[in-house]
């Protein structure tokens, strides 16, 4: 894509950015994450139905924050990761260039919250379709048929935190998972052991998760966790009203309390 | 190769839990099963893995010495889970034990040397097994002396082997705490162990140096040892690291192409200069 | 034992499967589960899959089990005791239909559990575990095992090989004694006939020269190329764990009450808690250092201390990877001369 690669290295001989986290051709079907830092590599530079990944898990992690400013190529749910990062304080506006790719291959510098916020307020972000009809589905099934189709799935995990690891929302540096003071979800690989961890990494990540997908793709045994974020993001909708990623300034559903909120046990 | 279950520890009961300091504690323990008392032996610089059934597993070095026979020591401060849980414990409780692991201060090698203790904090235990070891094999070494430094007077571990060694005439004891770590009457040294070490410069001929300590205080303490004139070879230390298995197949102790559980934890400095940085 | 060449017919696979299953053995065989295809215990021979490459995870599972009883224990007022694993209980079990890279991965998992003291419990299940591979004659872009001292059509570490040739039927290589009891019981195998197995096999081209990259990687621990490669990596465990010869693990007790087990559990050196200690230092930091521990270690450490690679080249991790890492690229980078 001629004009990404025009414009990734105009912003790196400029100096605007010190790298530019793109996509480029990947050994699979998918395309792979590429760190341009070097006017030449940007030549590796694509964009296509293969450039899927949510890149925004980069932008936490160590060697990358270290490479200095960041451009990145952002779709609509790396752009609403971005934006739930920004409200939970995890870069400051400015840290990051947002590089939107319009569905005519358009280009466009989102360089602050507000660029974002416009455009995602133009964007469908509701569940599609496919996803809608894959909810209902499960829903249909009686408590007895879920426990059974889950642990199914489940028994196949073998905690390889891919999961974990490609989501851009799950960047503590101590996850609850490696707490062992007390040990809140055992280490072993076990059947009820792996519901556990999934149950609990989806509630914690209830009112955060932008349905980007990455933590299904991720997983190698190919357990759909997809549908556990169609039903969070379902039921935040429903009983909150809200959707996450939409504002930098958005406070976290579950973990905010307000003065004003309707529950009043707390009182 | 043994058919035993490398895994299963052996029962060992607490028949005295000393305080040594706030939240550093020894336990005396002794096998339960006979026959394990009488296959067991091992030798200093050693290591075992202490358990907590249901807490789990830790190492400790085995602070004891070999040649005092009946029992081990181990002693380690409450930090993290087991020895949270292990802090609990009382005389008359029962733990597990696998070991010995790892390999040993050669003392061997080091007959009618003179032999220098550097140790710092909780970084005693180790050296412990040691000084007790050549001190029961005295007439083995030339001149001995033991450098060593805590926190605080509060933080000093084995208060009663430290006035043991104070009082011997064979050995030259120096203790010391950090600045504002002294209490009034404090009548030691004061100042960290580097420090100190430079400013008493033992000699380094025909002599061992045995450092144990964080990581801070080795870093400061190998150039003093180097600018005293002690080759690379003749100084020792043990690594602490983060073990598991205790035999070399969990990974986890891997440094370059080194276990510290199995070509360890004791190491020369010239064989700590072949590791890579990454312990 | 001199390996014996025989001759088994298509339709003679399922006499072989029935006997074994008649002898009460546990079968372990690839099988479609909804999108992949993975090890599963079988009691048919129809229930295999047909068609695959590869399973997703390795077959270590069958000596090396995600979660390993070490040993139970129960505190009660009396004390605590331990009860020690009876190791005749673990069954017979067979691996039928893997590949030659599955069957060779053993070689490296005991040269580490067995490596000056012996693991009694690995060393059980793998005394009492039979594996009958099939020759791959097709191959992927992800598979190198010939750059690593494998074949598509190696009898390393099988009881029994068996090649596809024409006419239906397979060359049948029985390799060790445990092979050859299992073929007279089985009476499904016939005389050998003159079949040319060079034909037969998967083209699977040697991408690198190993030991250069061993030499090489063992040369730059400093450089700035583990940095390079891993920028992309994001530290989970899906390539160590489908690998078959990774054997990093943890140890944990799980209690119920006052009664429970102490545990052997997959673990991996890219996990960012791996190696920390207590104090809080931990030793490999940033996830280069991981990357480069997980290279070094099979390409360096491993070939010097234990004298094998660790690494078969099957694939699995570059395959498994959520961020195609891709290893059989970066071993080709490590591989030219200058890095």
């Amino acid at each position: 894509m001629n004009e990404l690669i025009a414009k990734a290295k105009y912003l790196l001989s400029s100096k605007t950015v010190d790298v530019v986290i793109g996509y480029g051709k990947g050994s699979g079907k998918y395309a792979r994450a590429e760190f341009i830092r070097k006017l030449d590599d940007a030549d590796k530079m694509i964009y296509n139905e293969t450039c899927i990944q949510n890149l925004a898990t980069y932008v936490q992690k160590h060697e990358v924050k270290h490479l200095g400013k960041i451009a990145i190529v952002a779709n609509n749910y790396t752009l609403r990761s971005l934006l739930v990062l920004a409200s939970e304080f995890q870069f400051t506006e400015g840290q990051v260039l947002a590089l939107y790719i319009t569905p005519e291959n358009k280009i466009v510098e989102m360089p602050d919250f507000k660029s974002i916020e416009d455009h995602l307020a133009t964007v469908d972000t509701g569940l599609k379709p496919d996803e809608k009809e894959i909810v209902d589905r499960i829903e249909k099934m009686t408590v007895a048929e879920r426990w059974d189709f889950w642990q199914k799935e489940f028994a196949k995990c073998f905690k390889c935190f891919a999961c974990r690891s490609s989501c851009p929302l799950c960047y503590c540096t101590k996850c609850m998972t490696e707490s062992n003071q007390p040990q809140w979800i055992p280490v072993a690989a076990s059947d009820l052991g792996n519901m556990e961890w999934h149950i609990m990494r989806a509630m914690h990540l209830a009112g955060r998760c932008v349905n980007c997908g990455d933590c299904a793709r991720a997983c190698p045994m190919d357990i759909p966790l997809n549908l556990l974020t169609y039903n969070l993001i379902e039921g935040i909708e429903k009983d909150f009203g809200a959707k996450a990623g939409m504002k930098a300034t958005d406070i976290s559903t579950l973990s905010t309390f307000k003065p004003d909120d309707k529950e009043n046990f707390i009182k | 190769m043994s058919e035993k279950n490398i895994y299963l520890p052996s029962l060992m009961k607490i028949v005295k839990v000393t305080e040594e300091a706030p939240f550093v504690k020894t336990f005396r323990l002794v096998f339960m099963d006979e026959e394990d008392e009488k296959n067991f032996s091992f030798k200093t610089g050693q290591f075992g893995e202490y358990s907590l059934m249901g807490a789990g597993e830790v190492t400790f070095c085995i602070a004891s010495a070999p040649t005092r026979k009946g029992y081990i020591e181990c002693t380690f401060r409450s930090a993290g889970r087991v020895t949270t849980a292990l802090s609990k414990c009382e005389a008359g409780d029962t733990i597990g034990f696998r070991g010995p692991y790892g390999n040993i201060f050669p003392i061997d090698e080091w007959k009618g040397k003179n032999l220098l203790f550097i140790a710092g904090g909780i970084a005693l235990p180790p050296m412990r097994s040691v000084i007790w070891n050549c001190l029961d094999l005295r007439e083995n070494f030339k001149e001995i002396t033991i450098v060593y430094g805590a926190r605080t007077v509060a933080d000093l571990v084995y208060k009663e082997e430290l006035e043991e060694w104070e009082n011997r005439p064979d050995v030259k004891l120096y203790t010391t705490v950090d600045p504002g770590g002294e209490t009034p009457g404090w009548k030691g040294e004061v100042g960290f162990v580097p420090i100190v070490l430079d400013k008493i410069a033992p000699s380094a001929k025909d002599t061992i140096a045995i450092v144990c300590g964080p990581p801070v205080m080795i870093k400061f303490t190998f150039p003093v040892l180097e600018k005293l004139g002690f080759k690379d070879d003749d100084v020792y230390t043990t690594l602490e690291n983060r073990m598991k298995c205790g035999f070399g197949k969990c990974g986890r102790c891997n440094v370059g192409k080194y276990f510290v559980c199995k070509d360890g934890p004791v190491f020369t400095r010239t064989q700590l200069k072949g590791l890579p940085e990454e312990y | 034992m001199e390996t014996e060449k025989r001759t088994l017919k298509k339709s003679s696979l399922e006499k072989l499967f029935n006997s074994l299953k008649g002898e009460g053995k546990k079968i372990i065989a690839p099988v479609k589960k909804g999108s992949i295809i993975d090890f599963c215990e079988v009691s048919t021979i129809q229930e295999m899959a047909e068609d695959y490459l590869l399973t997703v995870q390795s077959a270590k599972s069958a000596a090396f089990p995600k979660i390993e009883k070490l040993f139970d224990y129960v505190i009660s007022q009396e004390g605590v005791s331990t009860k020690d694993r009876n190791l005749d209980s673990i069954p017979e079990m067979v691996l039928f239909g893997v590949r030659p890279c599955d069957a060779f991965g053993f070689d490296s998992l005991s040269a580490i559990f067995n490596w000056e003291t012996k693991d009694t419990i690995y060393s059980k299940r793998l005394e009492k575990l039979s594996i009958i591979s099939f020759s791959c004659n097709k191959a992927d872009a992800y598979c190198f095992c010939t750059s690593v001292n494998g074949s598509p059509g190696s009898i390393a570490g099988s009881d029994i090989l068996l090649t596809y040739a024409e006419n239906d039927e397979f060359l049948a290589e029985i390799i060790t004694e445990k092979g050859k009891i299992i073929a007279e019981k089985s009476d499904a195998f016939e005389a050998s006939k003159d079949i040319d197995k060079s034909k037969l096999l998967a083209d699977v081209p040697v991408l690198f020269d190993v030991k250069k990259v061993v030499k090489n990687a063992t040369a730059s621990f400093d450089s700035e190329i583990w940095v390079e490669q891993s920028l992309r990596c994001i530290g989970c465990g899906s390539c160590a764990f489908v690998c078959p010869t990774c054997a990093c693990f943890d140890i944990q007790d799980e209690s119920n009450g006052k009664q429970g087990s102490r545990l052997r559990l997959w673990d991996s050196c890219g996990f960012s808690l791996f190696t920390i200690h207590t104090s809080g230092h931990n030793p490999r930091e940033v996830q280069s250092a991981r990357w480069r521990q997980r290279i070094m270690h099979k390409f360096s450490y491993m070939p010097d201390r234990l004298d094998v690679i660790g690494c078969v080249g099957c694939g699995r991790c570059s395959r498994a990877c959520p961020v195609d890492m891709n290893i059989k690229e970066h071993l080709i980078q490590i591989a030219k001369d200058k890095i």
